[in-house]
Formats: C-alpha cells, structure tokens, sequence
C-alpha cells in the first residue's frame, strides 16, 4: 500500500450511473489485477474503495457506479482534479493457476477489474473467454474493449435486452480450464455452485480503512478469519465457506 | 532551539517520549503500520482488544459513514489471548521496542483477571488498557462500565492479578462519567482513559433499514472531540490519576487542546483508518505547534485549561 496523488485525467459516463475515469499518477504498487485503491472525498470521512479496471505506467482506470453521495462527487470532478489516494490494496487475482483457457464472469461492476485480468492472462499465452452479466442494455459497458483485446465475450442480461436473457451463468461455454468471478453475491454464489474447475472470486464490503486495521470487513473462510480489504478481495474457491 | 525532551509525558510511571497512542482497534498489533512507518517513533499504542477465548465478532455490514466520523460495530474481534501471546505479540515486538499498551476486554470480572493473568508475565506490556466500555458486544449497546459497582468489581479483580499499571476504559453512554472514573479508582486503577466510541447507529434510506446488521455501533471520528473533550476535563477533576484523553483526536492542536482539557497523553483512533499516517504526521507537527502557541514543554500545559 502506498499514499499517493492521483490527477484525474478523464471521467466519463459510459452506461447507465456508471463512469469511466482515467487517473494519472504512479501505479507501480499496483502489482495484480483484481487490486483496488481508496479514494479520499473531501467531505466523506471514509475513503471510497474502488476497483482498478487497468493500470501501466502512470495511467489508472477506475469503472465506478454512482450509488450515493460519494460517488455523484466523483462524477461531477473535472480534469485535473487531485485526488488523495491509497493504491496497490488487496492481493487481486493469481493469474498462475488458470490453464490455457480460463473463463471471466463479470456481474454489474464486477466487470470493472476483468480488463486489466484478460490483459495479464493473453500476455501470458493464454486462451482467454468472458460472460459479463447486467440487468438491462443501459448497464452493459466494456464488452468491446474486452473484444479488442481477442477475448470471446458473451453478454447476458436479465431482462434480455441485450445477449441472453439470463444470468452470467445461463451464458458460460463448456469448456474452461478455471474460473474468474467478480460480481454480486449471488451471483458469484450461483457461479461457485455451477463451475467443475476452482476458481477466484472477487468480494465487495463496507470498508472501514480498506488496509486491514479495523477489521469492519472480516468474513470466515475455510482457512479462518479473512480481511475482504487485506487478505482478499480475491478468495478461491477451496476457502470460500458457502 | 530543540529541545528533544519537549514531548515527553509521565503515564503511570513510564515515560513516552511524546503523548501520542494509536487507540486500541485501529491500529492492530501494530506491525502492519510498520509497513508504512517506523512505530517506534510513538509515545506507544494500545493493541487490539483482547479476551479470553477468540472472537469472530459481529456480522457484517460492521460500518457505516457519518458527517465527520464513522460507525463501527466490529465487536471484539481477536484470536484470544493464548493466539496473541503465541503469535501477535511475537510479531508486534520485531517491529515495536517500547512498552505496549494490552487492551483487555470481557464479560465478566472472572474473565478479565484471566486474560489479564496471563498476559502478565509479557515483558512488552507496559500497561493494562482494561475495556470496560464496548457499545458492541451486549445487546443494546449496555456496557459494564455504566455501572459503578460493576466497574469496581472488574478493576478490583484484575488489580489483584498485576501490579502492572491499571488504565480503565471509559464509556461516554453513562448518566455521571466522572462517578464511574471514581468507582474506578477506588478499586485501583491507576489511570484513566476515555472515551470510548458514543452509541449510534444509521439506516440505509434505500432499504430502510439500519445499515449496521447490528443496528447500533461505536460513533467516533472528529464530530465527537467536542464530547471527548468534555468528559477528559470532568474525569481529570474528578480523579487523581492521570488521563488518556481520545475522541476525535485528529490533529496536533487537538492533542494540545485535549491536554488542556486534563489528558496526560492522547489516544487517536479513526484517523488511523481514514490515513495511515495520521500519528506521524500529528508527532511530526507537534513541535511547530507548540511554538504556534507559545508552549514550551507539553507536560506543562496538562490540565492547565
């Protein structure tokens, strides 16, 4: 974890309540996809925890949702904004445990850090497929620049208006060698039922610090108690308790 | 010109070479901070609540965001006291080499002289922090510290287990603050330190419900200084012993206004969590503070309001 600065260099709506926004700044403790970074708010005591969508060099990408009154502040920041900022937080995914052809499921959000995760696999040789999930056509983002990069990426939706009408699970192909799922919990409880090989999973929580002080995010897993913001985000399937 | 000594307090006995203390619960065992910064320039700091047997705590959501503060209802987790002797304080002590505050929580006076006895013969632990005012692990928020006789029922039985500096935890949920702190010293406590988080709780508007799954927690961050403050300067005039003032604490003029107001030394919590570095950076502006203000050495200004 470092505390560092962040400019914002973009932020852009790119589906419904939900905004693209580019940082600038030094990304080097950003280590693994999957990782999140936590957003100081001028009056909001708590930082906001959001995941990185993609990170080299000195350019971050965040994908966030304007749920409340932190995040409409965000939306409403200008270039050149200077944000206070924890980066490189949480292990993220392990990329060395997938096969030659592993499968992302992304749920709403839970998209977000599929990028950066597709990105790190095709460098490593691998034979990447994806299934993003939304409620509605309004909620899809990142579907093509995920196809930019060569991955096979299906779409569903629960009222059908785009893909096929269902859940991420009702779009899986057979064939996968592991599985990558961020998302709602349902959703990644009704992936973890359904997938033959391990997997990852990504959690969200109600983060106190968002470095594994306070202990605000604690859930039991197979291997004991675990900090969702320190020890996770990403838990695997043989510790999760469900 | 620097005056190296300038920072130094007094607590119970054992100097610290400024009045800083990373508040039990926010800052772990110490070892994690560690990784951002050298611990050791702390006056010292009170380790994660222990108890007798492991605590997994409530469920979650265990937060909730506050104007200028936060809710926490986290509910004494810790691994038990034989966990944190075999493995926390192993750790802890690589990275920290000043006596240590052990934060001791409980449910009865029985289980508190346990956890105490046992962590007695620890070499580390400077002082006994005894928590006797936990909003979260009874229903309702009730804590033991509401209550003069169960107050000097536990500082009686855990001052027969040490002769360790005793440093009881106050609550601010109680009718008379300054009557419990006397019920505390009388049965042998050696210090004071207050104040634990304020009962409070939030509802989500969008599900109507309270967004804590326990419905209330600890309220603390800077909206409650003004309440710490308060209640540190009616307990340091109730009492002989020295104070640990905290609450809101997130600044080096909020340490010289909490010594102002009685402390001895000056606990801060939240802050932590909303930046790791709060206590450097308070340790660090401290001197340029007291020049701000005229003060030569700190210890001088102690209850001096």
């Amino acid at each position: 974890m470092v505390k560092t600065v962040y400019t914002v260099a973009g932020n852009e709506k790119i589906a419904r309540d939900v905004y693209r926004m580019e940082l600038c700044g030094d990304t080097s403790m950003i280590t693994a996809p999957g990782q999140f970074i936590n957003i100081a708010l001028e009056g909001k005591y708590l930082r906001r925890p959001i995941s990185v969508h993609d990170a080299s060099g000195d350019a971050l990408t965040i994908i966030y949702k304007v749920v409340g009154g932190g995040t409409e502040d965000m939306s409403r920041m200008a270039k050149g904004t200077r944000l206070d900022v924890l980066s490189g937080l949480g292990n993220g995914f392990d990329t060395s445990v997938s096969g030659d052809t592993p499968l992302l499921l992304g749920g709403g959000l839970g998209a977000a850090p599929m990028y950066m995760l597709a990105k790190k696999l095709i460098a490593e040789g691998k034979r990447v497929s994806a299934v993003f999930g939304f409620a509605s056509a309004d909620d899809v983002f990142g579907t093509d620049e995920l196809r930019s990069l060569g991955v096979d990426t299906a779409v569903a939706t629960v009222d059908g208006t785009a893909g096929v009408r269902g859940f991420v699970t009702d779009g899986m192909p057979e064939e996968y060698t592991y599985a990558y799922s961020c998302g709602p919990e349902p959703m990644m409880k009704a992936v973890y039922k359904k997938i033959k090989t391990g997997g990852q999973f990504s959690f969200e929580a109600r983060m106190g610090c968002g470095f594994g002080a306070c202990l605000g995010c604690s859930c039991k897993t197979v291997t004991g108690c675990k900090r969702i913001c320190r020890d996770g985000p990403v838990l695997t399937k043989e510790e999760i308790l469900w | 010109m620097v005056n190296p000594g300038r920072l130094t307090v007094d607590l119970c006995g054992i100097e610290l070479d400024n009045p800083i203390i990373p508040a039990s619960g926010t800052f772990g065992f110490g070892y994690e901070f560690a990784e951002y910064y050298d611990i050791n320039i702390l006056g010292t700091f009170s380790f994660k609540g222990t108890t007798k047997e492991p605590r997994f705590g409530n469920p979650l959501p265990r937060i909730a965001e506050c104007t200028a503060g936060m809710i926490n209802s986290v509910g004494l987790q810790n691994p038990g006291v034989h966990e944190v002797i075999a493995h926390e304080l192993p750790r802890m002590k690589e990275v920290f080499h000043k006596p240590v505050m052990a934060n001791v929580g409980g449910f009865s006076p029985e289980e508190y002289a346990y956890t105490v006895s046992a962590l007695d013969g620890e070499d580390s632990i400077g002082w006994f922090e005894i928590n006797i005012s936990c909003p979260n692990v009874h229903a309702g928020g009730a804590v033991t510290g509401s209550d003069c006789r169960a107050t000097g029922e536990v500082v009686g039985a855990v001052r027969a287990v040490t002769k360790k500096p005793v440093i009881v935890k106050l609550s601010p949920n109680v009718t008379d603050i300054a009557e419990i702190a006397r019920a505390a010293e009388a049965a042998g406590a050696d210090g004071i330190s207050l104040i634990n988080t304020l009962l409070g709780m939030r509802i989500d508007l969008r599900r109507k419900k309270p967004v804590i799954a326990n419905v209330m927690g600890g309220f603390s961050g800077p909206a409650v200084f003004p309440v710490a403050l308060r209640c540190v300067y009616q307990v340091s005039r109730a009492v002989g012993l020295p104070v640990v003032g905290m609450g809101g604490v997130s600044s080096a003029e909020d340490v010289i206004e909490m010594m102002l107001a009685g402390a001895t030394a000056v606990g801060v919590g939240a802050a932590n969590l909303r930046d790791p570095y709060a206590c450097r950076d308070i340790i660090e502006a401290l001197p340029a503070a007291l020049d701000k203000y005229g003060i030569n050495e700190i210890k001088d200004i102690i209850g001096g309001a």
